[in-house]
């Protein structure tokens, strides 16, 4: 379970956004939602540990996340998948070759036929030969969804993941998403869009809006 | 697992640096061009040119590996690669450590290679060529290293590339000092060993100190 716990930045001297507190557990997705520049990205990187909160806690299972418990670092960081603004791809590597390395370097065994079935499942298998710099925008991003499907981790902090794609991909990323929360998995998002995910028999799933509003 | 992500790490950069191929050679041919132009503009005089051949051969590799440092994480940083490698559960500085060793392969290793083939332009003897080879196989690496730490503390300044010179070049005196040193001393009949031995020295410190010193620098970058 993650807790975050009154958790504020400032940049230049003035905070970005009023004190943040939630919880985020098993099973659960959130949205989290905000004007242009309130700092959901910013918010969502001092989640991951990428840069240093001004006040406040994060809690991975009831321990806080800090230097002095470098074990519960180690266990959160095994446990999470963060997708930003950059998408972590090479274009000279093909689709296949960085979601092998990918997982590789985040500590993970990924089999090539594996790789490949993700990149089926996205309609980019016929493409998997080709650096990824002659590929759309868009089929890039596919690239980084299919990473998603082959993660193993437990908690998905994801940056307006749904930009740049199109109808087709727009389905396959919210039964990706539907599918990561039904089994259990934690979904941390920003999307200026709404958004519905929806179990196989047609239910929609409860996707807990969280509004950051500027301070 | 660590291994393995460490050795994934080496095989991308090796492989993104066949794929740039331009990117690798440009620094390997500046190396070639400035130890060819030396024995050009000073003229055939044999015994001042085995004087200076050490200097230059050294010289010509700090300012070669210069030129590749500066590209050592700032495509990581760009596309985000560098966030991923802080996120992973496996230790940062192990994977910049496998960062610096691709970049040591790619840049490096092909001066080892060239030198003696550069120094008969300087009529060095066959024992100052093999010392050559050795001071700068152990040499290049602290290179790399050290210049890796100053690589990761100007990414994303403006500029950084001159800064970059002016943060690392000092720091890299002591090598060429001894460096250079082995092989004057290879000539005048000193011995060698004791100019290697420093050299392993100053390599042990930067291998530990190295990778930890530039993930750190770059978890700074990051935030």
């Amino acid at each position: 379970m993650l807790t975050i716990s009154n958790i504020s930045c400032v940049r230049g001297h003035k905070p970005l956004f009023a004190p943040v507190s939630f919880s985020l557990q098993a099973g659960q997705a959130l949205h989290l939602e905000g004007d242009n520049g309130v700092g959901k990205t910013s918010l969502l990187r001092i989640i991951c540990g990428l840069s240093p909160a001004d006040a406040g806690e994060i809690l991975w299972n009831g321990s806080s996340l800090n230097k002095q418990n470098p074990e519960v670092v180690e266990s959160f960081r095994a446990s999470l998948c963060y997708m930003g603004h950059n998408l972590s791809l090479k274009d000279e590597l093909t689709p296949i070759e960085n979601l092998l390395f990918d997982a590789q370097v985040a500590g993970r065994s990924l089999s090539h036929e594996k790789g490949m079935g993700a990149l089926r499942k996205i309609e980019l298998n016929n493409r998997a030969h080709l650096p990824l710099r002659v590929l759309s925008q868009g089929q890039k991003r596919r690239t980084a969804l299919a990473r998603l499907s082959v993660s193993e981790a437990k908690l998905w902090v994801l940056d307006e993941p749904f930009v740049a794609l199109d109808a087709q991909s727009l389905d396959n990323l919210r039964a990706l998403l539907a599918n990561h929360v039904l089994q259990g998995g934690m979904l941390l998002f920003t999307s200026h869009q709404a958004v519905e995910l929806s179990q196989p028999n047609g239910h929609a799933l409860d996707v807990q809006p969280i509004r950051l509003v500027a301070a | 697992m660590i291994w393995q992500a460490f050795w994934a790490v080496v095989r991308r950069d090796l492989l993104l640096a066949w794929r740039r191929k331009s990117e690798g050679l440009s620094a390997v041919f500046f190396f070639v061009v400035v130890a060819a132009l030396f024995p050009l503009g000073i003229g055939p005089e044999l015994n001042v040119l085995r004087n200076i051949a050490p200097g230059v051969l050294w010289v010509g590799a700090l300012l070669s590996s210069m030129l590749a440092l500066q590209r050592l994480f700032e495509a990581d940083y760009r596309d985000g690669t560098l966030e991923q490698m802080a996120l992973s559960p496996v230790a940062m500085p192990l994977l910049i450590g496998a960062k610096m060793l691709a970049h040591w392969l790619v840049s490096g290793l092909p001066l080892v290679l060239l030198a003696p083939v550069l120094g008969l332009q300087f009529d060095l003897s066959g024992d100052a060529l093999v010392t050559l080879t050795l001071a700068l196989l152990v040499g290049t690496p602290i290179l790399s290293l050290v210049g890796g730490v100053g690589a990761a503390l100007t990414l994303g300044v403006r500029g950084g590339g001159v800064l970059l010179s002016l943060l690392v070049l000092p720091l890299f005196v002591p090598v060429l000092v001894f460096g250079a040193g082995a092989v004057e001393a290879q000539v005048s009949g000193l011995g060698v060993q004791a100019h290697l031995s420093i050299l392993m020295a100053m390599l042990l410190p930067a291998v530990f100190f190295g990778p930890l010193a530039s993930a750190f620098a770059l978890r700074i970058a990051l935030e």
